[in-house]
């Protein structure tokens, strides 16, 4: 495959599952702000703002703006409706790569987000963004695995999906542990819901709310999509499957980030990094940024003369 | 056959109450309420549709061409850079016994070109006779000395050709541009025969539509046979200027419908004359590349210095033997407008037979009298420009105002090489529905050959409507649409 197009499903798949990510957020916030509770609303938004757009965050975001700035401001580069556009943009560079399905369907889905002017004081507009992109996630996901050859392609479409899943969950857990010292019960379902996790954890651990349990369910559980080993672990095949299909290339530095990565959740307990997990949630995302900067050098942007060397 | 009517139904008769005839060849009618054999379906199915139920198939195919993301890019606009082509809901129909006559005499004429273009890169014999003079060769904007003697495979310049036909109040098909660089169009013409199936089944089942879906097999095989030799699997890529491009989606589209790499200029690289592409897997190499960018910007080193477009080092590779090009570079010289007065002349010389399909009278503003002529009679006159394409840089005389006719005046005086004059002819119509109702709107045809081992005539084509009233200009990039063009089987 073309390294431009590796380079554009990839990115295609980034933006999608950061909008994703937001939208999961901001749907289980939004829900959370309605409930009076020892937080303040603003306390909340904060925290949601700042796991969705590090950078952007300040103290006194006030709630209403804050919501039309995730969702669909124009400037910023972590609102919904941008990364939306973003994932159609890189779809849009590989067209002839994507099935016309999933194009078809990332197309309808911006241009239902994109189709109206949101105004800022729009809650329920806002909302039913949020909405249609949950909806539209799901559908994008099941339409692209029913409807792609499961290649390299595919590969890189997943690797993109589980790299930023990965990021996104950490930087999610740091923000509520942070403060887990004020959280009450509706934040720990917050939590949950922001990672589409609330049914599956009760399932799994009922519906006993306690924060250790928590943190194994969303960093350690192997089974369950949402969680950090899960991402892990696609990226893992997903990687070994882009490698061994395209043979000669030097891919030892790519599996020994990857390797490391997953030996810090699948030899870990909980109770060994609890204490300490603003530490080990930056050290995951850090060394996610590793291997994206190796996945780039050795498949998109190598040197010509690496290249006549095999 | 008419069918009986429900009375909430009964737009359709009316919808076709203000089909006026204008003295133009009709698609349709051959006289007031006499529609011809071959459209008499459709014609019933008119009688018998609402306007109601027409603006819901209108509606139903818009949105399947939005949907389908089949776009062309509009400039300058930040928010909506996408529209969807404009296109006509109903199809223009041709009949086996015309598309003959088309077949014959594209394959004809497309020989003699290809002919013309070997000539004029080597031995010059045409200009050697006298045929046509070497000075207005060698003053077209398109001619590219640096192919001077260069061997092509198979000698064959113009793969993918899509001539520019009209048909004349007498009811003749005659020509009136030959687009031999990078013709565009092809991916409308197919998406929009798709749509058609879904909206009129019925219909197309009946006429007996002869089908066009072998088109990208076709192409594919053509430009596979173009290889260097000694390349037993051979690999194609079409080269795109980028998403940026107005006809971005036709790349995507036809790459997809290939199964070949879309590629751009910086996925290319050239060492020691040889061509690869970047891919994960290391480079790979190329052996035949269908451009889709024009002659000027493939190769900085050799053309446009500042062309961030194409790749370093092509040209070599191309001089070289090692990469094959659809179309060839060049190829300009041979549609350029002043050439295509000479083109009846050019088939005589090279094939010894007589045009089947002729041209529209042409007169060169490079010659004195000629210009005389013409610049006294501006108003009546088409005045082109002989290096343009897609409807720039054009006088419709009749339709000019006198500041418009001055200008050109001017023009043609400053740069007399630059400018053909041709009557205005009367594009026949066809029946278009517009604004809820059924009216003649002026048509021309582009039918795509394809050209490797053998000629292929596609039996279809691109139909270009003037959707505006009256225009005789059917440009997408001025107000023009599509339909889809039925050919029917024998």
């Amino acid at each position: 495959m073309l390294s431009r197009v590796a380079d554009s499903l990839y990115w295609m798949s980034r933006y999608f599952e950061r909008a994703d990510n937001a939208s999961r957020v901001l749907k289980a916030t939004y829900g959370l702000i309605l409930n009076p509770a020892k937080f303040s609303t603003e306390e909340r938004w904060f925290r949601a703002v700042s796991s969705l757009a590090p950078g952007a965050a300040s103290n006194n975001v006030d709630p209403q703006r804050a919501l039309f700035l995730l969702v669909a401001d124009p400037e910023g580069a972590f609102s919904i409706v941008k990364c939306i556009g973003g994932a159609r943009e890189n779809a849009r560079q590989v067209r002839e790569e994507i099935s016309s399905e999933m194009w078809e369907h990332l197309n309808r889905l911006f241009h239902d987000v994109t189709g109206s002017e949101l105004q800022a004081n729009d809650d329920a507009g806002a909302m039913r963004v949020v909405t249609a992109v949950r909806e539209g996630s799901y559908r994008f996901h099941g339409v692209t695995a029913a409807t792609m050859n499961h290649d390299e392609a595919w590969h890189f479409i997943q690797l993109g999906k589980y790299i930023e899943r990965a990021c996104n969950l950490c930087v999610l857990l740091d923000a509520y542990f942070v403060v887990d010292k004020h959280a009450d019960d509706l934040d720990w379902v917050g939590l949950l819901s922001s990672c589409a996790a609330f049914e599956a954890y009760c399932k799994a651990c009922t519906a006993e709310l306690k924060p250790d349990r928590i943190a194994n369910f969303l960093l350690l559980k192997p089974e369950f999509p949402y969680s950090v080993r899960y991402s892990l672990d696609r990226m893992h095949e997903a990687l070994t499957a882009i490698s061994t299909l395209s043979l000669s290339r030097r891919t030892d530095q790519i599996e020994r980030l990857i390797g490391r990565l997953r030996s810090m959740v699948a030899y870990v307990q909980v109770s060994d990094v609890i204490r300490n997990l603003h530490k080990y949630l930056g050290e995951i995302i850090e060394q996610c940024r590793d291997l994206h900067a190796a996945v780039h050098e050795v498949y998109i942007d190598y040197p010509i003369e690496v290249a006549f060397e095999n | 056959m008419i069918i009986e009517m429900d009375t909430s139904e009964r737009g359709g008769a009316e919808a076709l109450h203000r089909y006026e005839l204008n003295g133009a060849y009709d698609e349709m009618y051959s006289a007031v309420d006499h529609p011809r054999k071959q459209y008499r379906p459709l014609h019933n199915l008119l009688l018998n549709l609402g306007a109601d139920q027409l603006r819901r198939s209108k509606h139903e195919a818009d949105q399947s061409f939005f949907n389908q993301g089949i776009t062309f890019t509009v400039y300058g606009n930040d928010k909506g850079t996408e529209r969807i082509f404009p296109h006509d809901l109903l199809p223009r129909i041709i009949t086996g016994a015309e598309w003959e006559r088309i077949e014959r005499g594209l394959t004809q004429r497309i020989t003699a070109l290809n002919l013309f273009l070997k000539d004029v890169y080597h031995e010059g014999k045409i200009i050697a006779d006298g045929i046509v003079p070497g000075s207005i060769i060698y003053t077209c904007k398109h001619y590219r000395r640096e192919m001077r003697g260069i061997k092509v495979p198979r000698d064959v310049y113009i793969t993918v050709v899509g001539t520019d036909l009209i048909r004349n109040p007498e009811g003749n098909f005659v020509v009136l541009e030959d687009n031999l660089r990078v013709p565009s169009g092809v991916s409308y013409m197919l998406t929009s025969r798709r749509v058609m199936k879904q909206i009129f089944p019925g219909l197309f089942q009946k006429c007996r539509v002869r089908p066009i879906e072998q088109y990208s097999q076709v192409l594919l095989s053509t430009l596979k046979s173009l290889a260097p030799e000694g390349r037993s699997d051979p690999t194609v890529v079409l080269l795109t200027p980028g998403s940026y491009n107005s006809a971005y989606f036709e790349h995507t589209y036809l790459a997809r419908q290939m199964g070949i790499e879309l590629v751009e200029g910086r996925d290319l690289v050239v060492h020691d004359n040889v061509v690869y592409m970047r891919t994960t897997f290391g480079l790979q190499r190329v052996d035949v590349i269908y451009r889709r960018i024009d002659d000027d910007y493939l190769d900085p080193l050799v053309f446009e210095h500042g062309s961030s477009l194409g790749a370093v080092g092509l040209f070599n590779a191309y001089r070289a033997g090692n990469i094959a090009f659809a179309n060839a570079l060049g190829t300009g010289v041979a549609d350029d407008k002043a050439i295509y007065a000479y083109v009846p002349k050019i088939i005589r010389y090279y094939l010894d037979q007589d045009p089947i399909l002729e041209g529209v009278e042409t007169l060169l503003m490079s010659d004195p009298g000629q210009r005389e002529h013409v610049c006294q009679r501006l108003d009546e006159y088409v005045v082109k420009a002989v290096g343009e394409s897609g409807g720039y840089g054009m006088l419709i005389g009749p339709h000019s105002t006198e500041q418009q006719r001055s200008e050109f005046r001017d023009k043609i005086n400053a740069q007399p090489r630059n400018y053909i004059a041709q009557p205005t002819i009367n594009l026949s119509t066809a029946p278009c529905f517009v604004d809820g109702t059924i009216e003649p709107r002026h048509v021309d045809l582009r039918p795509y050959v394809l050209y490797g081992e053998k000629i292929t005539v596609i039996p279809g084509g691109l139909t270009r409507v003037a959707l505006r009233k009256g225009s005789l200009v059917v440009n997408s990039s001025q107000g023009g649409g599509s339909k889809d063009t039925w050919v029917l089987q024998n």
